[in-house]
């Protein structure tokens, strides 16, 4: 700043000061007072005026040091010469020639997707990696729902649910999810994934404490992060671990100020395919006086008699479950997430959940498909028997395979795949992933489109492990879905035939 | 302007075929739909002063209904095309009240809180039952934070009623909503069993395609054919589709980027942006005033966050001069970059970043810049591509142009813009994209409806139309209130009007008083602004007409003289209602919008 820039900066100051000062009531009293003292003895003026200063001077200085304490000063030459050298990294890093080819192998589906779709190669196949597992995309009484409501509402909402994006068809379906799980209130989320991530951070703050499965997904990680609580993680499914992670958080806090405490679970792990023990931690939860919230995106509308999730495969009173996080992007063929529970949990969040008060609300017709699906499973138990049945015929098939074992539940329609210990020890596999790209190759050319579990490692907390995701559909008889299978399996062996043994 | 019917139905024709499926593949999925065949037909539409002749073999409740999503244009001098800014913005004049009025804000919000307080107190001791949520129970804390549970329970819940209005109908010109009433003070709703339809000014349709009929509805109807609701698992699993990859390409085309990449949601598409662009070591600087979603994601990604003023540039430079000399804390080194995010246009405020600015401090320092269009896509500049377009800026020069398609496009999900280069890395580290579900298909029909009517390749001469509509509608309107004497912040060509209110007990009495005039408004106050400065925001479309901003001015006119809010200081002359009506036309036209 030159000289002169310095003086009009001042005079601007203090001219707006002045002003100011002319506003605040009474202070023509207070310029009264200063004068007439000034007259009287400019001496004790002046100190007074230093006294103020000081205290001042000193309210600020404690401040200013604390914010500062490394601060290194530099002349602006010294700044500009920084500023010249200093060279950033590139936004992103650049892709190497195998990311390039991760990019050219995901697939493109042309037209709808269902059991058996098109890919943009040309390709006629099978699919296994869709969560369509009741297929409902094909339903049409959900087409004609949704069109009708497109002809009603139009598509967007344009506007948060507080700022009149909340439709009667929003209503309705928050209605038809609590009913349906049998619970008391439910809201909606514009987006699955995001859901939990949304939810968590609502109700768990700074200070409050998490303990939470280590086998949870990145949207429970990334919500836990946001929340800036204490985390707790136990073994994956291991109750024993999770009562010695309770009770050691009942030692560590013991005297302290009371919080909020929160386990955290997946109900079907989708990372894995099993099936929390719910009983177990219900009975924890209650001993140790915490709340649960679990996140059942994979398992409403996947497992028990209607797909009522969890709760229903146990047979416990939904209710028990604080929060229950869903998603209606999977089985339900719409999309958005929702969270239910006590209207207490849910009105909580319609204000103080960032992700629904400045977000759009979901588009209606997405509302409305998922009413409709909830509607069709909520009648329809044979659709979940086959679903089961052809599980199981898919793991039939493959639990055959020498060199893969399914971490999953038997009769989980999601099923996860890796490569067993003593085949990754005797067999020259550098990059797990790399191999199972091949294997997932080879099946497309033979006509069934399968997925490896696809992740970001940077972002997980803990190392995910590589596996094939498969998800089986009733779209498919038993018969397509054992031929699929023996596909996959014929794949993996093919793959295994190129890769060399290590020589000991 | 659409002048030869015939050519109208070829390029109509033609910019569906593009939406089909790709050659040899017609034979797997559905056929056409039946209104596919008569949307080709120009006679469907929004009808509006240069199409008013579509409008003959309508049905008078048709029409009614049409006209109350999409007002019709009254005459063609209600337009205006607007033009780009020469060089950098000057800063919008801040308007300050009477002192008066904010010691009297201050003043509410102390009574509010003493009688909340005196109340609990009260409360916990003699109505037990009542209070239970406040009091501990077997499981550790309540729920909610003593302040968060105060805040809700003795300030909002006052003003519930203004907020959260269910509703029945597209929210387009008029909204519909179901007439509700509460019993306990806004404990609880009840529905009467009526409706109200009231003129729109809070839902973030500026260009007023949230319709039910017309070329975007009839594409998504289309999609829903064709494509169902759900194209499955992620798209880096197995959800994407050719479609996604058009409306993708499309988007790049209209913003004027290499390459674009979407997501089913506006809000998670800020948050994962961040974590899959910056990291440890990195520094963000972001606008006091950034959208939640912003934070949201700038906390997800682990670098370090600092906030710079409110469209201070000086601000900024200072910060980035300290920041790039003094580098990480502790251990000085270098930051590995810093991302600079800001938002097109705010949401709050009115306001537009200034961009020219931006963009020069960004070649000095060497930051990487996010704009985030949420709001300025489609609303602002004259082809509607937002702020790039508005500065006259080649869009190359910004890193990351993100923007949601829940606002100006009627749909909803978000995007983001960036060179090829960049998107494709995108594919293998954004959580969006290898985690969330994929953007439902008929959303894409309604996308790339929208954006192909702004672009004047379907129905030639509306895209235009509404362009021009919202520009005046939004310069009218600010120029009508400002000179009835309300303090309305932001840029003159912003669609985004805060109302500001100051006062906490204003917000509800205001919002109530216009529902009364069958108008509905959106009041926000704390936190989404500073405590003291509560606001009505109206958000303008191109859906409304004059007639209805006319209707707005005197309703605007009455509860502010009932409310006593036009606290514009005396200096500006205030004006008389048909003064501003005779005038406004012509004065809101010029290129500084004058009292
Ligand atoms: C600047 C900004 N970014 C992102 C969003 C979130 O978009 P959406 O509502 O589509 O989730 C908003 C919405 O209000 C916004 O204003």
């Amino acid at each position: 700043m030159s000289l002169h820039d310095t003086l009009v900066y001042i005079n601007t100051t203090v001219e707006s000061i002045s002003a100011q000062f002319n506003r605040i009531p009474g202070s023509a009293i207070i310029l009264r007072y200063v004068r007439s003292s000034y007259q009287n003895d400019p001496v004790r003026s002046l100190l007074e005026f230093c006294l103020f200063l000081f205290a001042v001077r000193y309210f600020l200085a404690s401040k200013y040091s604390v914010a500062k304490k490394d601060f290194v000063k530099l002349s602006t030459k010294e700044v500009d010469e920084l500023i010249d050298d200093w060279t950033p990294e590139p936004l992103v890093v650049s892709l190497d020639d195998a990311a390039k080819a991760e990019i050219e192998k995901i697939p493109v589906i042309v037209g709808q997707t269902g059991p058996k779709v098109k890919l943009a190669t040309g390709k006629a196949v099978m699919n296994l990696a869709s969560p369509n597992m009741l297929n409902l995309v094909s339903n049409e009484q959900m087409k004609k729902d949704a069109v009708s409501t497109i002809r009603e509402y139009g598509v967007g909402v344009c506007g948060p649910s507080g700022f009149y994006g909340y439709q009667e068809v929003h209503i309705e379906a928050e209605k038809a999810i609590a009913n349906f799980l049998g619970v008391p209130a439910a809201l909606l989320y514009a987006q699955a994934f995001n859901t939990i991530s949304a939810t968590i951070p609502a109700f768990a703050k700074r200070g409050d404490i998490i303990v939470a499965d280590s086998a949870c997904g990145i949207a429970i990680c990334k919500g836990i992060t946001i929340s800036r609580s204490t985390v707790r993680w136990f073994e994956h499914n291991d109750m024993e671990d999770l009562e010695r992670v309770l009770a050691s958080v009942q030692k560590e806090f013991k005297g302290q100020p009371l919080t909020r405490r929160f386990i955290v679970s997946e109900g079907l792990f989708e990372n894995v395919g099993d099936i929390c023990d719910l009983p177990r931690i219900i009975e924890l939860k209650a001993k140790y006086k915490y709340r649960l919230i679990l996140d059942e995106s994979y398992s409403i509308g996947v497992i028990g008699k209607v797909g009522r999730g969890t709760s229903e495969y146990f047979g416990i009173d939904p209710n028990k479950i604080d929060m229950i996080i869903g998603s209606m992007a999977n089985t339900m063929v719409a999309g958005g997430g929702f969270c239910a529970g006590s209207e207490y949990v849910v009105k909580h969040q319609r204000i103080n959940g960032n992700a629904y008060v400045f977000s759009a609300a979901l588009p209606g017709y997405l509302a409305k498909t998922a009413s409709t699906a909830l509607g069709i499973m909520a009648t329809s138990p044979e659709m979940f028997t086959q679903l089961k049945q052809n599980a199981r015929a898919f793991r039939d098939v493959i639990n055959k395979s020498q060199y893969v074992y399914s971490p999953s539940d038997p009769e989980s329609p999601l099923i996860h795949l890796r490569l067993k210990s003593e085949v990754l020890e005797t067999r020259k596999i550098e990059d797990e992933n790399r191999f199972l790209q091949d294997v997932v190759d080879e099946c497309i050319n033979n006509g069934v489109l399968v997925s490896r579990n696809k992740y970001v490692q940077s972002q997980e907390v803990f190392p995910v492990l590589p596996s094939l995701k498969l998800q089986v559909t009733t779209g498919l008889t038993k018969k397509e879905t054992e031929k699929a299978a023996m596909v996959v399996k014929a794949a993996i062996s093919k793959i295994m035939a190129k890769t060399p043994k290590i020589k000991r | 302007m659409p002048s030869n019917p015939t050519k109208l139905a070829s390029l109509f024709a033609q910019a569906q075929a593009q939406i089909q499926l790709p050659a040899g593949s017609s034979s797997s999925s559905a056929a056409p739909s039946p209104n596919m065949a008569d949307s080709t037909a120009p006679s469907l539409g929004i009808i509006s002063y240069t199409s008013g002749s579509r409008d003959v073999h309508c049905s008078p409740q048709k029409l009614k209904r049409r006209q109350m999503q999409y007002g019709p244009l009254l005459h063609p001098s209600y337009l205006y095309a607007s033009h780009q800014a020469k060089g950098a913005l000057p800063d919008p004049v801040e308007e300050e009240p009477p002192l008066f009025y904010l010691l009297t804000t201050y003043i509410s919000y102390l009574i509010l809180i003493i009688f909340g307080h005196v109340r609990d107190f009260f409360g916990k001791r003699f109505k037990k039952e009542k209070y239970q949520h406040l009091i501990q129970q077997n499981v550790g804390l309540p729920l909610t934070s003593d302040f968060d549970s105060f805040y809700v329970r003795r300030l909002k819940e006052r003003l519930d009623d203004c907020f959260s209005r269910p509703t029945i109908s597209v929210p387009g010109r008029y909204v519909t909503i179901l007439d509700r009433e509460s019993k306990d003070h806004n404990r609880t709703f009840k529905f009467t069993g009526t409706t109200t339809d009231a003129l729109n000014l809070s839902s973030y349709n500026y260009l007023g395609f949230a319709q039910s009929e017309g070329q975007c509805a009839d594409a998504a109807e289309e999609i829903v054919h064709r494509y169902g609701m759900s194209s499955g698992s992620s798209r880096a699993e197995a959800g994407t589709t050719d479609l996604h990859l058009e409306t993708e390409e499309l988007i790049a085309r209209f913003v004027g980027k290499e390459s674009s990449m979407l997501f089913s949601m506006g809000y998670a598409t800020n948050g994962a942006a961040f974590p899959s662009l910056v990291s440890k070591g990195c520094l963000i600087i972001s606008d006091e005033l950034n959208h939640a979603s912003i934070r949201f994601g700038a906390r997800m990604s682990g670098a370090v966050i600092k906030t710079c003023k409110h469209n201070d540039m000086r601000d900024l430079e200072h910060l980035l001069r300290e920041e790039i000399s003094q580098g990480q804390p502790r251990t000085h080194r270098p930051w590995k970059k810093i991302l600079v995010v800001v938002e097109g246009l705010y949401s709050m405020e009115g306001t537009m970043c200034n961009l020219p600015t931006l963009v020069e401090l960004k070649k000095k320092y060497k930051f990487y810049l996010f704009v985030d269009e949420a709001h300025s896509i489609g609303a602002i500049g004259p082809r509607g591509r937002g702020v790039c377009d508005y500065f006259g800026i080649d869009p190359r020069e910004i890193d990351i142009l993100m923007g949601t398609l829940t606002k100006s496009f009627g749909a909803t999900g978000g995007y983001i813009s960036a060179d090829k280069a960049i998107i494709d890395r995108l594919k293998l580290d954004n959580m969006g994209y290898v985690y969330a579900e994929p953007m439902s298909p008929p959303v894409l029909g309604q996308i790339e409806a929208a954006i192909r009517t702004i672009m004047g390749e379907i129905v030639p001469g509306e895209g235009d139309e509404r362009l021009q509509r919202i520009a005046f509608n939004s310069r009218y309107l600010r120029l009508g209130l400002k000179r009835l004497g309300f303090i309305i912040s932001g840029h003159d060509d912003s669609p985004i009007l805060p109302l500001m209110l100051y006062s906490p007990a204003k917000m509800p009495a205001f919002s109530r008083e216009m529902l009364k005039r069958n108008i509905a408004v959106v009041v926000v106050g704390y936190p989404a602004t500073p405590l003291v400065s509560s606001r009505v925001r109206l958000c303008l479309s191109s859906a409304l007409n004059k007639d209805d901003l006319d209707v707005i001015l005197r309703a605007c006119d009455e509860v502010g003289d009932m409310l006593m809010l036009k606290f514009r200081p005396d200096e500006h002359p205030r004006w008389k209602l048909e003064d501003i009506i005779r005038k406004g036309v012509m004065d809101c036209k010029r290129d500084e919008l004058e009292d």
